[in-house]
């Protein structure tokens, strides 16, 4: 069974739609037994890292998450998940889970080309293979809408870079934690091989 | 680099779609679901609805439309068409859609845009602007008026500095129609889009008179417009949504070729 994290972030049905569409059993939960026995995690979410920090202690599911990870269950962050692991956000400034070191930092515009939210389909330039990206093409597009991204201290924990303004960090990886900032449950078909190959994935973070 | 996103928009009343769209090849349809599932097959960027259902009791149709269209379609959609509360809002996203639109009821009461922002996030919030060229006046300094009711009533307000109130509120995103050229098919309005682009710092979807690929290349050129909609040129047959994008493509204008 697959967890989604319920935590009042908007966004939860659509991960679930997908999950359905791809024959695989999900619920969504915001109950704390439920996430640290379930086989596997997602934990997605658009909204604002303050109410949604707020929201996920409220449940002690930040609790739920951290255990999750050190107990090595396969972990996917979607979008505000994958900014809720790192330290801080520069939104709200909020404390937030510290998987990962680093902050997230908002995008500043550069010119009248750059809006923010950045919302539309870019690329990801991966640094290496990883399990979750197995068989999708490398020119393959993907879903955004966010306005801040995440910055990690340790580059070997950036998997894959977009460039928007500056080059971001798109993708994060770090053991049996994978963490997109785009939306793969809305990236078409691409975005729905990540979701089918997460439901194999064994957690570990590198391709034989 | 984020690609330009092409949209078509499909009209809906009563569940059903207002015209028979046919696909290359294709008998006409008027189911939006197998529609909207084919664009998507076809390599749409995000889907749009408008509801013009005219009795806002039979709004539970258009609600169960969008569930199914959830279902088949892994791409964003937005509603737009009748929403005049939260709870429309709040309806039309728990059924699946990722944004909806506020026109009309945001004119009559612009609270609505802040509040939806304030309740689901400003990337769900699009404002919808219908708009006339006039005269330019004291109170209409940039010479566009919004409209509202399918162009029938001006408000009396700027259409410059609604776009700049509605991002303010908290709008992420504007689709900015234009009421002279919607229907031409001779290009969109170029002026329009450009005064409005260059002045907010949210994505602008232009809308209204798309009739060749080369009117999407001229709006989506030097960055005048974030994303182009898309109607009759697609839904009648004359054009794939993979011809624009070759065509696009081959002008240089970055967009999604492999979906």
């Amino acid at each position: 069974m697959i967890a989604i994290i319920d935590y009042n972030a908007g966004n939860l049905t659509s991960v679930k739609r997908a999950m359905d569409y791809l024959g695989k059993d999900s619920v969504i939960t915001d109950d704390y037994s439920r996430i640290i026995n379930a086989e596997r995690i997602v934990f997605p979410g658009v909204g604002a890292a303050g109410k949604a920090m707020a929201d996920l202690k409220k449940r002690r599911l930040d609790q739920a998450i951290i255990e999750a990870f050190n107990t090595k269950k396969p972990i996917l962050g979607i979008c505000l998940g994958t900014q809720i692991i790192m330290e801080t956000s520069e939104e709200n400034d909020t404390k937030c889970l510290g998987i990962i070191k680093g902050k997230v930092i908002r995008f500043t515009r550069g010119s009248a080309r750059f809006k923010v939210p950045h919302m539309g389909w870019n690329t990801i330039a991966l640094k290496r293979n990883h399990p979750l990206f197995q068989g999708v093409d490398r020119d393959s597009e993907f879903y955004f809408v966010h306005s801040y991204c995440p910055a990690p201290e340790d580059p070997e924990k950036i998997l894959g870079e977009t460039d928007y303004i500056t080059r971001f960090a798109s993708v994060l990886a770090a053991g049996n934690l994978a963490a997109m900032q785009f939306h793969p449950e809305k990236s078409g078909a691409p975005g729905l091989k990540i979701l089918a190959n997460f439901c194999e994935w064994d957690g570990r973070d590198y391709v034989e | 680099m984020l690609s330009k996103r092409i949209i078509p928009c499909l009209d809906v009343r009563d569940g059903r779609l207002t015209k028979g769209i046919k696909f290359k090849g294709n008998v006409d349809i008027g189911d939006p679901v197998e529609t909207a599932a084919q664009y998507y097959m076809e390599g749409a960027d995000e889907i749009v609805f408008y509801d013009i259902t005219a009795s806002h009791e039979r709004r539970d149709i258009m609600i169960e439309t969008v569930r199914k269209v959830a279902e088949k379609i892994f791409i964003p959609f937005s509603v737009g068409g009748g929403i005049r509360t939260i709870e429309d809002m709040r309806q039309v996203l728990l059924a699946g859609a990722e944004k909806v639109s506020v026109n009309s009821s945001a004119i009559r009461n612009p609270g609505i845009i802040s509040e939806g922002a304030e309740a689901f996030g400003r990337q769900c919030i699009v404002l919808g602007m219908d708009v006339k060229k006039v005269r330019v006046t004291d109170k209409i300094p940039s010479g566009y008026e919004m409209v509202i009711d399918g162009g029938r009533t001006y408000t009396g307000i700027d259409a410059l500095e609604w776009a700049r109130r509605g991002e303010a509120l908290g709008a992420g995103e504007i689709c900015l129609n234009s009421i002279d050229a919607d229907g031409t098919k001779d290009g969109y309005e170029l002026t329009l889009t450009g005064l409005i682009s260059s002045n907010v710092n949210i994505p602008v979807i232009a809308s209204g008179g798309a009739g060749t690929p080369e009117h999407l290349f001229d709006v989506l050129k030097d960055d005048k417009a974030d994303a182009a909609l898309i109607a009759s040129m697609t839904h009648y047959g004359s054009y794939t949504i993979k011809e624009i994008k070759s065509y696009l493509n081959s002008r240089g204008i970055k967009v999604r070729m492999n979906w």
